[in-house]
């Protein structure tokens, strides 16, 4: 269960942008947040996933309140995540290849000896060849390099999932193709979702429920 | 302020606003290599027409953007002609033609990540009243408030005139960048992907607005990936795959029963979430590396041995084996369906 317990969350003092939100995905469940832009449903998604330190609330993970948050966050919490976010040009390290960036979470857990089976285990579920796994960012397009994002998200085989407007940047076929992956994924694994977005048609096609943002402020 | 309704009828000649033909843009690359971005594109817009250019990620879309702009970096080698209706071909173009008479008052450029496009040092009420001395030379005491009605134009919050490009959501960037764009009252508005990252109502907001300002005077040539927001707007919808625009077709057809006849672009519609939400297998090819026919051909269920040639683009098609014109054998909407389990 990953649970959001009356969140009050913000960037400057005494400006919050998140008020008193709370919001429950049970494991293995797929929930859409939907909202319009500005209203704060990013910032929950970096709390849910322990990258942004709430105000106020906590942040319960399969029964075990967060103790911390980005780096002090205690691993075990830490890598119960998979984050993708929407701009991949943003999120990746435009000097690695694509290989070293989907192998990024592997080497910061200790875990590089795994490196070449996981990575390409996981590269074969995004879809993306050896040719393509040796560039670096500027040398391939946005649903490439989102593809890449995604196999760095799986690589750790997280529990839980936040797709912060992960396809919003993406024509409808690498939008299908890449909800396909994570659904699979969570088929594998029974992993939970929590999918943050403005399409309305696309999360209610992909997830089990969609709340709207302005049911959830108290 | 002069809208697009209230202006004299300046359509009633009979050039097109855009004419292009033949337009070809290919990038040099080290080792006497060529990535071929865009591949003879024939296309042309009428006043008031609306054309949305569609495509995935990296099909070359928004290097047609920018060779009708003049803004293709220095190893781009073009073909073919990008004619206005004055006559102005803008491939041809010297820098200093296109700096000073082109941009901003010929075509004007709703860009596509705003937040790169906006000086950020500067408030957005600075950058309008730069953009309305520049274009209009309004005389200094009316400068304020003819930025503040271009602002209003494009529904920016007067609120948030005196605050940096960083200071604003990507929603409210896209509304500066637009509002700059639509001073110059340029008679083609050049849209490249103007809706990315924005929610839906602000998507309906936007190209409603681009709509608005297009009137019956103006052209648009509104280059995205979302097929929902091409559909509010265009009249016309050209898909392009691998650098080559494989399909043009009416707005009503493409969306409706008929549906586009070439095997990508229905396979493009078939992913929206309202209908099949099924990818395309497979990924688009390399622009270094295209195939020999139909760069499609890999990824189609229809290919035969026909598609190893290039099928020429003819009667707004390029395709060896269309889908036929008959109604989608479809006959519950899922899109319907979906609303009804939902409501």
């Amino acid at each position: 269960m990953l649970e959001v317990d009356a969140i009050t969350a913000g960037y400057e003092r005494h400006k919050p942008v998140v008020r008193g939100v709370s919001l429950t995905v049970r494991p293995g469940e797929s929930v859409g947040l939907l909202g319009p832009s500005g209203c704060g449903k990013s910032t929950l998604a970096r709390v849910a996933a322990l990258l942004h330190r709430p105000d106020a609330g906590r942040v319960v993970v399969d029964g075990t309140a967060a103790a911390g948050w980005r780096h002090r966050a205690p691993r075990a919490q830490r890598t119960a995540f998979g984050v993708v976010f929407q701009q991949p040009r943003l999120s990746a390290d435009p000097r690695l290849t694509l290989s070293a960036l989907i192998a990024e979470p592997l080497r910061a857990n200790g875990r590089a000896d795994e490196v070449p089976e996981k990575v390409r285990e996981s590269a074969a579920r995004v879809g993306l060849g050896d040719e393509l796994l040796g560039r670096r960012p500027h040398e391939v397009s946005d649903g490439q390099l989102q593809r890449a994002c995604v196999a760095r998200a799986l690589i750790l085989e997280p529990r839980w999932l936040v797709c912060d407007e992960m396809t919003a940047m993406l024509d409808a076929s690498t939008t299908a193709a890449l909800v396909r992956v994570v659904e699979d994924y969570r088929a594998d694994t029974g992993a939970g979702l929590l999918a943050v977005g403005h399409d309305k048609a696309l999360l209610t096609r992909w997830c089990d429920r969609t709340v709207h943002w302005s049911e959830l402020e108290a | 302020m002069t809208d697009a309704a209230t202006r004299p009828a300046d359509a009633a000649t009979t050039a097109p606003v855009l004419d292009v033909r033949g337009l070809s843009v290919r990038f040099r690359m080290r080792g006497e290599r060529y990535v071929r971005a865009v591949t003879d594109a024939h296309f042309t817009l009428e006043a008031g027409q609306r054309l949305a250019l569609v495509g995935e990620s990296g099909c070359g879309k928004s290097v047609l953007a920018s060779a009708l702009l003049g803004l293709l970096p220095e190893n781009a080698e073009t073909a073919g002609s990008a004619l206005l209706g004055d006559g102005t071909d803008l491939l041809a173009a010297d820098e200093r033609t296109l700096a000073r008479t082109v941009r901003g008052r010929k075509v004007g450029l709703v860009p596509q990540s705003p937040a790169a496009h906006l000086t950020p040092v500067r408030t957005i009420r600075s950058q309008l009243e730069e953009t309305v001395r520049e274009l209009l030379r309004t005389p200094r005491a009316a400068v304020r408030k003819a930025a503040e009605e271009a602002a209003g134009r494009a529904s920016f919050p007067a609120d948030h005139l005196d605050r940096y490009p960083h200071e604003l959501s990507g929603g409210l960037a896209q509304r500066a960048a637009t509002a700059l764009a639509l001073i110059g009252d340029a008679p083609l508005l050049l849209a490249d992907e103007p809706t990315t990252g924005l929610d839906r109502d602000l998507v309906e907001h936007t190209v409603d607005e681009l709509a608005r300002h297009t009137g019956s005077s103006r052209a648009l040539l509104m280059i995205t990936h979302d097929l929902a927001a091409a559909e509010r707007i265009a009249d016309r919808i050209a898909v392009m795959y691998a650098g080559r625009i494989v399909e043009i077709c009416d707005a009503e057809d493409f969306f409706g029963a008929r549906g586009p006849r070439h095997p990508y672009a229905r396979g493009l519609l078939n992913a929206l979430p309202e209908r099949e939400f099924a990818a395309i297998p497979g990924m688009p090819p390399e622009l270094g590396a295209l195939p020999e026919g139909c760069a499609f051909a890999a990824r189609c269920g229809r290919a035969s041995e026909a598609c190893r040639v290039q099928p020429p683009f003819a009667d707004l098609l390029a395709c060896h084996h269309p889908v036929s014109d008959r109604p989608a054998a479809d006959p519950a909407d899922p899109a319907e369906a979906l609303e009804a389990e939902h409501a």
